[in-house]
């Protein structure tokens, strides 16, 4: 077992675990933070897809032991419990950027990434480029485009980062 | 994935005595190769050596007329870097088609270099550039590093610490995608450098990457997509599977070259 520290959500957490556990099989399993979902779990759908320092990463393709000492932020990071939902998480729900809604914590994760490194003023190309490694089996990605072009023009104007 | 142990060295001295003390001992800084096979049970390493926190691996820098880039620079740090999208833009270019981007967020330029997978971009790029390959032990060119499929001349306590890229008059890297796995299908990198002109390509050979003498000959010639006019490469020895038959691969090399010299070409 390894005893590892680091800030999930904001919050310090603490454990000991099996060096081989995935980041996604901690925060799902060991913080019940089940929000990250697995789908394909060969780092190709993003559906796991957390910020690992701030970057966006696939938690599937990461050892928990490898996240020590560092930050994780996950889709229960975005916005506080009973607060106002995430300038895209909003988006998302206003432009019908989902279905099932398998995929959609990993787009969102995904998106908010994307705004970070590329600004509030996104083409549609850029975004389709940088969904890149999320896939959804329903949507046809059409209303997740515009949501996080929504999205992100909403981020500008929000505390939420 | 069957159990391991995990070390976190903090110099990459350590990381060699950890790897001397424990026989098949992995390596891994961005996991995103290595993982995916302890997963599917394709590898078993008893204990996995972590380089991803090793101060000053991970570094980017101009040392007089060579690009110096550290072994853990991630894909995305070499495709959003100032110093490498001035001193070689095509290499900036090529780290910024790998995979997508939470990929490039971790995965590491030695890394990719370690494992040699013969669809790899930047094995093309080592190998056009003449780039030096440095490790705890010694410096290796291209030709003497990679070995093959999957294969290269590391022994099993080296570490990759860092590459060295002399910088080229004119460079540029043209990527033919696998529609499903991003991997290249064909890629091919063309360098014009002060003595010479160098072609080489990942995705298409049976042995990993290799350069095309009969091409380089005509471009040191005459650097023009015209001085390609009428050459071909031969399919023997070229991959064939489902994505595409060698024959196939073999006019993508032809049409990839002629694109990647007139990129080449446009960009300077």
């Amino acid at each position: 077992m390894a005893k590892i520290s680091l800030i999930v959500n904001g919050n310090p957490v603490n454990a000991n675990v099996d060096p081989r556990t995935l980041l996604v099989q901690f925060l799902r399993e060991n913080l019940r933070l089940t929000g990250t979902h697995v789908g394909c779990d060969t780092s190709q759908c993003g559906a796991c897809v957390v910020h690992l320092d701030g970057k966006a990463v696939k938690s599937c393709t990461t050892l928990a032991v490898m996240a020590d000492g560092h930050e994780v932020r996950t889709i229960e990071g975005l916005a506080a419990d009973g607060a106002p939902l995430h300038p895209m998480q909003e988006a998302f729900r206003e432009h019908h950027g989902l279905q099932c809604g398998f995929c959609t914590p990993g787009m969102i994760m995904t998106a908010v990434d994307i705004v970070h490194r590329k600004g509030h003023e996104l083409s549609d190309h850029t975004i389709r480029e940088e969904l890149e490694g999320n896939l959804c089996r329903c949507t046809g990605y059409q209303n997740i485009v515009e949501s996080i072009a929504a999205g992100a023009k909403a981020m500008a104007n929000s505390d939420l980062a | 994935m069957y159990e391991f142990k995990y070390h976190r060295p903090a110099t990459v001295r350590q990381a060699a005595n950890l790897l001397i003390k424990n026989e098949d001992a992995k390596v891994i800084a961005g996991g995103h190769t290595l993982l995916p096979v302890m997963k599917q049970r394709l590898a078993s390493p008893p204990h996995l050596v972590d380089l991803s926190h090793i101060e000053g691996l991970d570094g980017i820098e101009m040392k007089g007329r060579s690009l110096v880039i550290g072994a853990t620079a991630t894909h995305h740090a070499v495709a959003t870097s100032p110093i490498v999208g001035e001193a070689i833009p095509a290499l900036a270019e090529l780290a910024g088609l790998i995979g997508d981007p939470a990929v490039r967020h971790k995965g590491t330029i030695g890394g990719s270099l370690a494992n040699n997978d013969p669809t790899a971009d930047y094995p093309a790029a080592c190998l056009a550039l003449g780039a030096t390959i440095v490790t705890n032990k010694r410096r290796l060119k291209p030709e003497e590093f990679f070995q093959g499929l999957f294969t290269t001349s590391l022994e099993s306590d080296e570490i990759i610490t860092k590459v060295m890229f002399p910088l080229p008059k004119k460079a540029a890297y043209v990527k033919f995608r696998n529609q499903a796995s991003r991997y290249a299908l064909v890629g091919v990198f063309v360098a014009k450098r002060p003595a010479d002109v160098r072609v080489a390509v990942t995705g298409a050979g049976s042995e990993g990457v290799f350069r095309i003498a009969s091409f380089e000959d005509a471009l040191k010639k005459r650097f023009s997509p015209k001085a390609l006019d009428g050459l071909t490469v031969p399919a023997e020895g070229l991959n064939s599977d489902l994505h595409g038959s060698a024959e196939y691969r073999a006019h993508l090399i032809a049409v990839l070259a002629r694109r990647a010299v007139e990129a080449a070409t446009a960009k300077a």
